[in-house]
Order: structure tokens, then C-alpha cells, then sequence
């Protein structure tokens, strides 16, 4: 090592973890490049960077001690949790710190006669539903990352699922918050009541993708649990049928929990990875699923079977039991993992458009698909516009994914075009932050921006995500890890 | 008052105004006391697309106006807003976060509320949300608006979502002995997979509640709560009314017809495991008043005379570790109790409304 002197950033640098030690023990630290990989990227494998540590706190005040010592050493940070963002929400900012928060998981208080469970951020999502079946209660909000991703994620992300039409989303499941700002102060949003009064500063924060700093206590609002489901499945010999079938159950007035669309190419993946059974010939599948007490749903079944009936569906599948039920989620649900059976690589789209645009949208897709010689499946939340085209390409080889990007963007102005929005569930992260812009004004945008800043003047938390911007100036470093000129990390 | 007629002259009047309070139709009048401006002047549905399950209005429309819309195609307000016959507005109701009996069932108006245009205290429109029901991209201004009470800026246009209106609807009216029987029955209710729209307890002992969905199983439905409700007493009498009186005794309990002129009516959010606590703190308390519990014993919505003071409520305020909110009545401040949060909203209001233009002195 040459005797070269000390910059002042790694100076700084190596203080802080000086600092940091005193907050937690050695194994609570991560820095070598070996342990450092795995959070490199989140769901959205594409991008990536290389944060200068990683902390494992245990209690809400590690986090606290963290923030503060971030905010006085300027150091940029991310909280997060199972890291299964798919807009690179989770991606950490180069050389800043990240607060990985999975073992804050306790549920602190749980009261069924409330309806409400306070759960720390590192609870996983299904774990609250587990933890209240008992008293046959459930945490609605149910993405399909559900048995990994985390409450706290869900929070920053504004998560959805296959039933946001009826229940909404996770701000629609959230009474309260307890926030440590970006500069460490506390601040209590919201209670445990289902009613408020005041400005709504909870839903404020949901779905700020962590600039508005890291929650630490999370209340969930708990629903009974159905008494009833009743899954069907429709067979369409187009994806135009499938996409009317839609609106004429929402003609009807029954207000499904969910109704999911799959089209060929999207059954092929799903069969690949979990056989589910589909109709060979089919060109999309409809899945509509009723849920209520049983009577009321016992007198929907003639109803719905009637609307599926007169849609032209050619075969019309009922769930048998709850088995059967479960296996027809399935095959949805893993859709886009399966999808990695038909292409090495693959982008996820979020857009929403307005329902009555559904048959409009897949066709321009499919056109687009053509035009750009890519294969692009379709699996999307019909009830609510949510679609999720899966855009294919090879990484491997030159180019394409820039041609897959620049195919996703189109997808997404045409979201915009119908009047729609980019992002329904995923949330804008560092993938579509340069579409926010072409949904809402250059002003609304500006004023974005000075929102975020009043919260967090130094840009600490979460920079460079969600809001389009230059170039994040961690970025810009290059050359040695201020941690390896410091002498604190080594590469293996 | 000025009435502005478009979003122009919405924002010359408050680049010009030292101090702007924006009201809809003063149905709340605790409220809209001090009001410079009403949004009655911004009127009239802009978009309404049944099949999308959306709708978009300027804020000053009457809900009576929307509510009509609605039910025309069959469709009606999910969080069922309270003073729709008084004349309130959709940008007023926005602005207090009201929401009625029938929230039980699928949420209150902060999850319904799509998106919002407004005007903050520098004059300047934002736009926040989307016109679609599922929407993640920016921050949730909508939300934000919802209970603030103006002091965000005022509301020029508002999308929402709605839902189908139930075929029929029956409710259901049981008496018990005291209030920990009523308050323990509804909690089971509350508790139940029987998905009601509306679950009210009004002391000492009544329980209302109202089933919504088809008519094929309304009946069966009714006997399932009966039994609930009884849970093995038979003793405890349980009625039903449907058509015009099931009609009629929810439009009584949603317009607070049961407040009387000499009044006050204020809102408390409060936790349902609360409701015998908040009995037994009211009947110590000096003054008398008149009490419906609503939202399975989410909200107490408390009648007090004109004559009892803000610092009383405070107390109460206090002792149940809750805020809440004056409707009717005249008050130095309408919000009592603790505020929460408030480093947070300080921040962000210094965005929407650095000059305090929106900022009424307390006590004017």
C-alpha cells in the first residue's frame, strides 16, 4: 500500500464505522465484498451497486443510533427488507450505508377484538395472516412476494395484490406508523383507530419508497377472514373475450375479490414450472374468484356462472375444494418466476390503465411485441387495469436489453396515453423514475421534490429513487472503495 | 366571501389575500366559521365513467348531486358521507375526512379519494394521485388532503372510487341490558365473517346493523346475526326493518338528526375495546350528552350542549388518550386533544403553505 495521503471522505468514512461499532456488535456489520453481495440488487436484477456496509440491527434504537450517526456524518442510506422490489426500489446507493431491517420481525401487540397488529418492519407479510388465523382474522393485502417480502417494504412500496379492487392497497390496511425521520427525529402517524383526525400523514408516508425515513412500528388493520371463496376459471379462445368478461361481471354489480387474466404465453410459463393444467388451445385464461359468507356467495355462483356463460368462455372450471383453489392461485402466482423458464431474463411492467382501455392496451402491446421482435407475456390484475407485461430478452446478448427497455417504455407511455398511471403496485424506484415526469407535470414533479426535501434536506434517505433527477453524486465515485483506502474493507 | 368560478380566479384570490379559509357549503359550521372563500362556485361532475368504478368533480359539488349520478347507474359512495341532505360538497368533506355508518364495510373516504387538484397557500395547482383505481406513482397528496382541514391548500377537483350498490338491504336492531353487553355483542359482530355495512351502538344498550347484498340471501343472512346477536340469550330482543324504514333510519343516524339545535356535535376516533371506558368517563363527567357509536366502535360521535367548554373535551381528550374534532357548535379551535405527528406535517406544510396563508390565528 502506498503511502498515499488520506482523503478527507475516507477519513470520514472510516469515523463512522468507528461510530458504528459502538452502536453494534462485530457481527452485526457487514463489509466484505463477499457479504456485501447479496444486496447488491433487489427483484429487479438489473441494476446494481455497491453499498460501503450493511448493518443487521436487532432494535427499533439501533435503527434510531443509525440515522443519527447517517445524518451527522452525511452518510446516504436505505432501509430494506427482503429486498424483493421490482423497480429497483431496494437497490442501494453506491458507497452509502444499508439498514437491513429483517430482524426487526416481533409482533409487538396483537388484539383480535380491535382488529388491529402492531408488527415491526422486518415481519413478513404472511406471517401476520399465520399469526391471526385463529380467530379467523387476515391481513388483506396479499402481493405475490407474500411469503418472503416484509411489512416494512410493503409500507415504502404501497404493495398491492390480487385483491386491490375491493380492499386496496397496503395504505388502505395501515392505521399507523412510527417513522425515525431522516435526522433521526421520531415522529408517531396516525393510531390504531380506523378514523382519524387531522391530515392523513400515514397515507402520506406509504408509498414514499423510504424518503420520507424508515418506519420502525407498523399497525395493521385486520379483516375476518372470508367465510367463503369461490374460485372460477374461464377458458377464452381470445384475449379480447377474456378482457369483456371482465366488464360485464363488472356490469353485473358483483364485486369479485379478484379477477386475474393470463394469456398464452404466460399459461405456458406457469405450466412449465407448477403444471397447473391449463386448456392447451386456450389463448387467456380468466380467473374470478367471489368471497363473502357463504350464503351470499352460494347466491353470486348462478350470477357469476351466467356473465361467464354469455362472455363466450369455452370452458368455465370451478374450484372443488380448497386444494384445487389453492392450486389454481398457484399457477398465477408464480407466473412471472415461471417465466424465467421461457427467457434467461425478463422486465416486469406495472402500468395501469383505465379498465374500459383493457382490450385497447393488449392489443398495442401485442403490436409492440411484433414490432420489436420480443416476446412479451401477459398476466395482469383485470378487476383493476394492474397489467404486468413480462418482457423477454437474453442479457447475454448485446444489446438487448436496452431494446427490452426501451419496449417497456413504450408499454408505459401507453399507460400514460390512456389515462392511466405507471406504476400500480410496484412503485416508481430507480426503473421508472424517468417516467414520472411524462405522468405528472414538470411543476408537480418540482413540487415533489421540495416535499422530499423538507423532509430530508440532505437527500440521506433512499437518494435517487423515486423522483427522476441528475445523476445521484454517489454515483459519480469512482476509482478505490472510500472503505478500502480507509483500510476498513478488502477485496477477496 | 369570495366564490371563485374558476382555478384562475381561485388563485389570484389567494396571491392576493393575506389570510385565505376555504369552506364548501358550511354544513360544519365549527369549521367553516372563519371562511374567506367557498368552493360552491367550482360545481358540476367532470368525469364519470361507470364501468371504471370512477368519478372526478370540482370540489364545490353537492354529494347530493353525485350521490344521484351514482345511484342512477346503480353505484353509490363505498364510505357513505354524512350531511349529503344538508347540502355538504365533495371538497368539504374531503377536507374534514368525513365518512358515514356504511365505512364499516370496505373503508372511510382516505381510501376511496383517487386524486386531487388544488391550489397551495403560494397560488401554485398541484396535481396528486391518478383518475385510476390503482395507482403507486408520486406521493399520496390525495391522502394527505383528506382531514386537513384546509390548511393544505385548497381543493379544486376531486376523483374517487366507488362500488356497485348492494340489491336489497335489511337492517337489524337489538336491545340489551347494558352497555358490556352491547359493546361485547358488537365487538363479536365486529369480529364475525358476516360482512356487514354498518355496525352502530347507540347507549345503553342498542346495537344497530345493516346487511347489504342479494335478496336470495338476506334472509338467511338476518337469522345467522340473529343468533350471533343473542349468542344464546334469547331474551335479548332483535328486530328487522327493511325498504323505506331500513332507508329512513340510516339517512337519521348519517345526517345526525338525532342532534339537537342546542348541541354540539364532535367526532373521536376511538378503539372498540374503549366503548364501556368512554360510558363510564362521560357519566362521570359534568355535563350531559347525547352518544352514537359508530364504525363497530371506531368513532364516537358525541352531542354535547353549547355550554361545555373546549377545555372539558380536552379532558376527555386526555383521559382516553384520543383526539377529535367539532362539527357544529362555536370553538376557539375546532381539533382537540393531542395532535400527532405534527414535526412531519410542520415539514410538509412549509412546502404547501409557507406564508401560513391557510394558518387561522386559534382564537379569531
Amino acid at each position: 500500500m502506498s503511502a498515499k495521503p488520506e482523503s478527507a471522505v475516507a477519513r470520514n468514512v472510516a469515523a463512522f464505522f468507528t461510530e458504528l461499532r459502538r452502536i453494534y456488535s462485530a457481527d452485526q456489520i457487514l463489509t466484505n465484498n463477499a457479504q456485501l453481495a447479496p444486496y447488491e440488487s433487489d427483484g429487479l436484477t438489473s441494476f446494481r451497486a455497491r453499498p460501503c456496509g450493511v448493518v443487521l440491527p436487532e432494535t427499533q434504537q439501533e435503527v434510531i443510533d443509525t440515522v443519527k450517526l447517517c445524518h451527522r456524518f452525511e452518510m446516504p442510506f436505505i432501509a430494506r427488507g427482503s429486498g424483493t422490489s421490482l423497480s429497483g426500489g431496494s437497490v442501494p446507493i453506491e458507497d452509502g450505508l444499508v439498514i437491513a431491517m429483517n430482524r426487526l420481525n416481533r409482533i409487538l401487540r396483537y388484539d383480535a377484538q380491535q382488529r388491529v397488529a402492531v408488527v415491526e418492519p422486518g415481519v413478513i407479510n404472511l406471517k401476520v395472516s399465520q399469526h391471526v388465523a385463529a380467530d379467523s382474522l387476515y391481513y388483506a393485502p396479499d402481493p405475490s412476494s407474500g411469503p418472503v417480502c416484509t411489512i416494512g417494504g410493503n409500507v415504502a412500496f404501497n404493495s398491492g395484490g390480487a385483491h386491490c379492487l375491493k380492499y386496496g392497497m397496503t395504505s388502505n390496511h395501515v392505521l399507523g406508523i412510527k417513522v425515525v425521520l431522516p435526522d433521526g427525529e421520531i415522529v408517531e402517524l396516525g393510531g390504531d383507530s380506523l378514523e382519524s383526525v387531522g391530515p392523513d400523514l400515514t397515507g402520506m408516508f406509504i408509498g414514499s419508497e423510504g424518503l420520507f425515513g424508515v418506519a420502525l412500528e407498523v399497525t395493521l388493520r385486520l379483516l375476518p377472514k372470508p367465510e367463503k371463496y369461490y374460485t372460477l376459471q374461464a377458458a377464452y379462445d381470445s384475449l379480447e373475450k377474456a378482457g369483456n368478461a371482465v366488464a360485464m361481471v363488472i356490469a353485473s354489480r358483483l364485486l369479485p375479490g379478484a379477477m386475474e387474466i393470463m394469456d398464452r404465453l404466460s399459461m405456458d410459463a406457469a405450466e412449465a414450472a407448477s403444471a397447473a393444467g391449463y386448456p392447451k388451445d386456450a389463448k387467456a385464461i380468466l380467473i374470478v374468484e367471489l368471497e363473502g359468507t357463504t350464503d351470499e356467495v352460494e347466491a353470486e355462483k348462478p350470477l357469476l356462472h351466467r356473465v361467464i356463460e354469455e362472455s363466450g368462455a369455452y370452458i368455465v372450471e370451478a374450484a372443488r375444494d380448497e386444494e384445487h383453489r389453492l392450486k389454481i392461485w398457484k399457477g398465477r402466482k408464480s407466473a412471472f418466476s415461471a417465466v424465467g423458464r421461457l427467457s434467461p431474463d425478463f422486465i416486469v411492467q406495472d402500468g395501469v390503465v383505465p379498465r374500459t382501455k383493457l382490450a385497447e392496451a393488449l392489443a398495442e402491446i401485442d403490436r409492440l411485441s411484433e414490432k420489436y421482435k420480443i416476446r412479451v407475456a401477459n398476466v395482469f390484475h383485470a378487476g383493476d387495469g394492474n397489467l404486468h407485461p413480462l418482457v423477454m430478452f437474453d442479457g447475454r446478448e448485446e444489446g438487448a436489453l436496452h431494446k427490452a427497455e426501451e419496449l417497456s417504455g413504450e408499454i408505459i407511455r401507453l399507460c400514460i396515453r390512456l389515462g392511466g398511471s405507471i406504476t400500480g403496485e410496484h412503485g416508481v424506484g430507480l426503473e421508472k423514475k424517468m417516467y414520472l415526469g411524462e405522468m405528472y407535470g414538470e411543476d408537480d414533479i418540482e413540487f415533489m421534490h421540495q416535499l422530499a426535501r423538507s423532509i430530508d434536506p440532505l437527500e440521506l434517505s433512499n437518494r435517487g429513487k423515486k423522483l427522476p433527477s441528475a445523476v445521484p453524486p454517489a454515483l459519480l465515485t469512482r476509482g478505490a472503495h472510500p472503505l478500502e483506502t480507509a483500510g476498513v474493507i478488502f477485496r477477496d | 366571501m369570495h366564490k371563485p368560478v374558476s382555478i384562475d380566479e381561485l388563485q389570484d384570490i389567494i396571491r392576493s389575500a393575506e389570510k385565505v379559509r376555504a369552506c364548501g357549503a358550511g354544513t360544519k359550521p365549527a369549521l367553516s366559521r372563519d371562511a374567506t372563500l367557498t368552493t360552491t362556485g367550482l360545481t358540476g361532475i367532470l368525469e364519470y365513467e361507470p364501468s371504471e368504478y370512477t368519478f372526478t368533480a370540482l370540489a364545490g359539488t353537492p354529494l347530493s348531486e353525485i350521490r344521484d349520478a351514482l345511484a342512477k347507474n346503480g353505484q353509490l359512495f363505498p364510505f357513505d358521507p354524512p350531511f349529503v341532505e344538508a347540502g355538504a360538497t365533495i371538497g368539504g368533506t374531503t377536507a374534514s375526512g368525513l365518512s358515514g355508518p356504511g365505512r364499516f364495510r370496505y373503508g372511510g373516504i382516505r381510501d376511496f379519494i383517487l386524486g386531487v387538484k388544488m391550489v397551495t397557500g403560494e397560488g401554485r395547482v398541484v396535481f396528486g394521485g391518478g383518475k385510476v383505481v390503482k395507482n403507486a406513482a408520486g406521493f399520496d397528496i390525495p391522502k394527505l388532503v383528506t382531514g386537513s382541514l384546509g390548511r393544505m391548500g385548497v381543493l379544486v377537483e376531486l376523483t374517487f372510487k366507488v362500488f356497485p350498490i348492494p340489491e336489497t338491504w335489511t337492517t337489524i336492531r337489538a336491545d340489551f341490558s347494558d352497555i358490556g353487553q352491547a359493546s361485547a355483542a358488537m365487538i363479536r359482530l365486529a369480529m364475525s365473517q358476516q360482512e356487514l355495512q354498518c355496525l352502530d351502538l347507540e347507549p345503553p344498550g342498542r346495537v344497530w346493523l345493516r346487511i347489504g347484498g342479494l335478496s336470495g340471501a338476506v334472509a338467511v343472512r338476518t337469522e345467522r346475526v340473529r343468533t350471533l346477536l343473542q349468542n344464546g340469550d334469547s331474551s335479548v330482543n332483535v328486530e328487522t326493518f327493511s325498504d323505506e324504514d331500513d332507508v329512513k333510519l340510516w339517512s337519521y343516524a348519517r345526517e345526525f338528526r338525532w342532534v339537537s339545535d342546542n348541541q354540539s356535535l364532535m367526532k373521536m376516533p376511538i378503539s372498540p375495546t374503549q366503548v364501556t371506558l368512554v360510558e363510564k368517563l362521560i357519566g362521570q363527567s359534568d355535563f350531559e350528552s347525547t352518544r352514537r357509536y359508530s364504525v363497530g366502535g371506531n368513532v364516537l360521535w358525541l352531542a354535547v350542549p353549547r355550554t361545555v367548554t373546549g377545555e372539558a373535551i380536552d379532558q376527555l381528550c386526555q383521559q382516553l388518550g384520543r383526539p377529535a374534532l367539532a362539527l357544529t357548535g362555536s370553538w376557539s379551535d375546532p381539533q382537540r386533544g393531542a395532535r400527532h405527528g405534527h414535526v412531519f406535517a410542520g415539514r410538509l406544510l412549509s412546502v404547501f403553505d409557507p406564508g401560513s396563508r391557510f394558518l387561522m390565528s386559534p382564537t379569531a
